[in-house]
């Protein structure tokens, strides 16, 4: 008690009272994500404002070997950010502020809360002809969340993962040190992580085990002016791989995405492959347009395939960005809940895929959202299997629980990785693992973070 | 009451889109802005709500914190992207309902609610003060034209005294039949209601009908947005009586030609209060009169009209604050923003408004930099102008 009195006010002389809590309803609500992973209470929530008090937080912690878990929007749904072992939860979400965006090397400069609709705003109304790669989780997921996690956005299909994007980071390592990643190691500029040795991989994809980023250099691109999206649809699933190698072919789609569901009944039985075109003038668009309809006339003249005529409201849905469709899919049960194991698999695999999902939401008797991006020029592809559920329903939550397991399962068996995995899935990776990768991974982690402070439980070899 | 909801409220997912005005500008939830904890955005609070009601976590004087800083300034309900939006602020308010039915509130809320009982106004003062504003200006009898319902705000606040006298004057000066109910006004029960105590409002209802019924009122001119709504959509039994807001007998008056306005050269903002325009979705009508002033520009604030930003005073908040004491109290953050405009004049319509955003200007050192005005001052400015 005593040793909890001291750990709080340390972090009362850190942050300010305001901003740090140790109330119930505070450690309730930091306890659990949207997800179904079992919650776990924090012992305290702190929001720090700046490095310097985020580097005072490890410092403490890594001193007392308490846990910190770094927290941005908590939207990663897969319990990423769950407290297991207790500890203090770090929200970033007050480190807001864009710092810096360079126009010409076209690159942005921003603290580690800010949000996916705060940089999109910013750079609306501040810098026009530029855009990042904005996934489509609701605006209050942060950048940095996203990257850290591997995510994928708009721009995705054309310049590969978010985290491929990344210039440059600030990360505060377990044990208080403060570090710069990228050419800003060097030079006040953040343009690239080469040509240096590329240490931002001890970061990405770590789920807050190695540090916390707290600054985040990150590629823009051109925006274009006018924005507009063909869908394809197929019913047959073996055809899908061969309609996304004829459209990554052209590289006239900015983004792809394939989308298939159950309900309404106009979208059983159907895949949708929509294409977001982008260009300067009416004329770019309608000559990308017509590449594409070229590239996939082979399947309309066999009556495989056709483009659907959309109404302007779910066009209007489609081009929105982000889309609030994805997350509306928590309510299709009146449940308040979904969940998504969105595995990265090669783009072939999609039919198999596929096939896993109808037999998995079969054998549980739930329904289903897919919805996938490519990744790249079609180098592979995220392929989610989406579950909504309903949290007031302990049975049903139990039953998809059991065919998430099931999808981890299937997604490893087909060759693919499942992303962003909750710490079961994390498992079963670590345990398909090539050995000498694991004890890789699990010296850099000790190295690191030699007193296992790091959101502890996640990307642990027991 | 709360069970109503309590089957539905899990349907919450927390995802967040609440937090912010349609383009995401900034941060648009009053408290999740003050405070910055998951806890009180909406989605937090609705989570914690629910928690309370499966029990899993108890009342405390923190949790009712959580539930009564809401403002109901209904960004949520214009954001969520969710088919249940509409109801996000019944869910809140049978919450409160609950809460106050146990007597499970903190004491600014229930001395707040004790007061209105007792003296008509929340702040426990005496009734026949409720006119100390009002020298010169009539008492209704049977016949005036319209009733001029002031409110709490307009009636003790000096703010709102200000705003009282300026539209009282410029309704002298039109020559249109008017009075007040000075001493014997109540409370119209609007913050009673979104505060979670229905039998009261439901009393408060009664008395101002049956007082409205028995002076034949056939009009009502609300100072106050929040009368406003409390009378167009929550008196059940007003039957012919017809509510108006102040903004839209100026306007009507500005058409017609029953007041010429004169140039004044100002550059002004607008904030529109949610009980104004989220509530009732006017937010032509005010810019419609700043347009009829020659020499008027309107710059607009970034987040305005369905994504205007609470001042901070809604549900009683005007009163017990709980959104107060920090340089990220939802009027000071609204007040910096209505200075970035280069506005020099921030122009409000609500007296609770009036009341917070005046406090935040002092408080941001913002005093001779920009002015805070009713619009009626304004218009009364207009037309004293030689
Ligand atoms: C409806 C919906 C749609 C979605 N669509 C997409 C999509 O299109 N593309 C996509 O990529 N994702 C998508 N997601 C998944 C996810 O919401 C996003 O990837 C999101 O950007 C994650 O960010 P976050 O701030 O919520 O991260 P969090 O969940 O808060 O954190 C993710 C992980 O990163 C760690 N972390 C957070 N901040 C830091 C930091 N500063 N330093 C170190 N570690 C940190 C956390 O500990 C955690 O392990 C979607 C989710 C939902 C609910
Ligand atoms: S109220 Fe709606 S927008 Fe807000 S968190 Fe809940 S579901 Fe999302
Ligand atoms: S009504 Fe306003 S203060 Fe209340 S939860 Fe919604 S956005 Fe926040």
């Amino acid at each position: 008690m005593i040793e909890m009195n001291t750990i709080y006010k340390s972090l009362v002389e850190i942050v300010d009272e305001e901003y740090v809590s140790n109330r119930k309803e505070d450690l309730y609500i930091y306890s659990q994500d949207p997800g179904m992973m079992e919650p776990h209470e924090p012992e305290y929530v702190v929001m720090p404002r700046t490095t310097e008090e985020v580097e005072k937080i490890a410092k403490l912690a890594n001193d007392k070997k308490i846990p910190i878990v770094p927290v941005g929007g908590s939207l990663s749904l897969s319990g990423l950010v769950i407290p297991h072992h207790g500890g203090i939860v770090v929200d970033l979400k007050r480190m807001d502020q864009v710092l810096e965006v360079n126009e010409k090397s076209r690159y942005v400069i921003i603290e580690a809360g800010v949000t996916t609709g705060k940089l999109k705003a910013y750079l609306e109304k501040n810098h026009p002809d530029l855009r990042f790669s904005i996934p489509d989780a609701p605006p209050s997921a942060t950048v940095v969340g996203n990257i850290v996690i591997h995510g994928q956005g708009r721009l995705t299909q054309q310049y590969g993962f978010n985290s491929d994007m990344v210039t440059g980071l600030e990360v505060v390592l377990p044990t208080g040190e403060v570090c710069k990643i990228g050419s800003g190691s060097v030079s006040p500029y953040w343009f690239s992580l080469a040509p240096l040795p590329d240490l931002a991989g001890l970061f990405l994809g770590w789920f807050g085990t190695t540090g916390i980023i707290t600054k985040l250099g990150l590629k823009l691109y051109p925006k274009k002016k006018i924005r507009d999206i063909e869908v394809f649809v197929v019913e047959d699933p073996n055809l899908v791989p061969d309609v996304i190698n004829r459209v990554t072919h052209t590289e006239m789609a900015e983004d792809i995405f394939i989308g298939a569901q159950p309900y309404p009944p106009v979208f059983k039985d159907i895949i949708m492959i929509g294409m977001l075109l982008t260009g300067d003038s009416e004329d770019e668009i309608e000559f990308k347009r017509k590449m594409i309809w070229d590239a996939l006339r082979i399947h309309i003249d066999s009556k495989e395939g056709g483009f659907m005529m959309m109404t302007p409201s779910i066009k209007q849905d489609l081009l929105e960005m982000p889309t609030s469709s994805t997350t509306r899919f928590a309510d299709v049960m009146k449940g308040g809940g979904f969940e998504y194991c969105g595995p990265i698999i090669p783009v072939e695999k999609f039919p198999e895929a596929f096939q896993k999902l109808l037999e998995i939401t079969t054998k549980y008797g739930i329904t289903y959202g897919n919805a996938c991006r490519i990744i790249g020029r079609s180098h592979c592809m995220m392929f989610s299997f989406g579950y909504p559920f309903n949290r007031a329903d302990p049975e049903n939550v139990e039953r998809t629980k059991s065919a998430l397991h099931d999808t981890n399962v299937a997604s490893l068996d087909i060759g693919g990785v499942p992303w962003k995995p909750e710490v079961p899935a994390q498992k079963m990776i670590m345990e398909k693992m090539d050995k000498n990768t694991l004890e890789l991974m699990n010296r850099i982690k000790k190295v690191l973070d030699p007193n296992g402070i790091m959101n502890p439980g996640n990307w642990e070899v027991e | 009451m709360m069970f109503e909801y309590a089957d539905q409220i899990h349907r919450c997912f927390r995802c967040g889109f609440c937090k912010f005005p349609s383009d995401f500008t900034d941060l648009n939830c009053p408290s999740y802005n003050r405070f910055r904890f998951e806890s009180f955005s909406t989605g937090g609070r609705l989570w914690l709500i629910w928690a309370w009601l499966k029990g899993e976590i108890e009342w405390s004087n923190h949790l009712a914190k959580v539930v009564f800083s809401c403002t109901t300034c209904k960004n949520c309900v214009e954001q969520c992207p969710m088919k249940f939006s509409e109801d996000i602020i019944d869910w809140i308010v049978g919450t409160r309902m609950d809460m106050v039915e146990k007597s499970l509130v903190p004491t600014q809320i229930s001395e707040f609610l004790d007061n209105i009982y007792k003296y008509g106004n929340p702040w426990g003062l005496p009734r026949n003060e409720r006119d100390s504003w009002a020298e010169g200006i009539n008492r209704y009898t049977s016949g005036d034209e319209y009733l001029f319902y002031v409110g709490c705000a307009g009636s003790y606040e000096t703010q709102g005294q200000r705003m009282a006298k300026a539209f009282a004057d410029f309704l002298k000066s039109t020559g249109k039949s008017f009075g007040i109910l000075g001493s014997e006004e109540d409370c119209d029960g609007n913050e009673v209601f979104y505060v979670g105590e229905k039998g009261l409002f439901q009393e408060l209802v009664k008395k101002n009908i049956d007082k409205f019924n028995e002076l034949d009122v056939k009009k009502i001119v609300t100072l106050s947005p929040h009368a406003y709504n409390s009378m167009k959509n929550k008196y059940l039994g007003l039957g012919e009586i017809e509510v108006v807001h102040y903004t839209q007998l100026l306007l009507e008056m500005i058409q017609k030609g029953e007041i010429q306005l004169k140039e004044l050269n100002a550059k002004v903002t607008y904030h529109d209060p949610c009980f104004l325009g989220r509530y009732n979705e006017i937010y032509d009508i005010p810019r419609e009169i700043l347009k009829n002033i020659p020499g008027i520009e309107l710059i607009e604030m970034e987040r305005n009209r369905q994504n205007s930003f609470c001042c901070g005073g809604g549900s009683g908040n005007f009163v017990f604050d709980l959104l107060g004491r920090s340089e990220d109290s939802p009027s000071r953050i609204r007040v910096r923003e209505a200075h970035g405009t280069g506005a020099e004049i921030l122009i409000i319509t609500c007296p609770s408004c009036y009341c917070m955003l005046d406090e935040a200007i002092k408080t941001e050192k913002l005093e001779g930099i920009l002015t805070l005005k009713d619009i009626s001052e304004l218009v009364k400015e207009s037309l004293e102008k030689i």
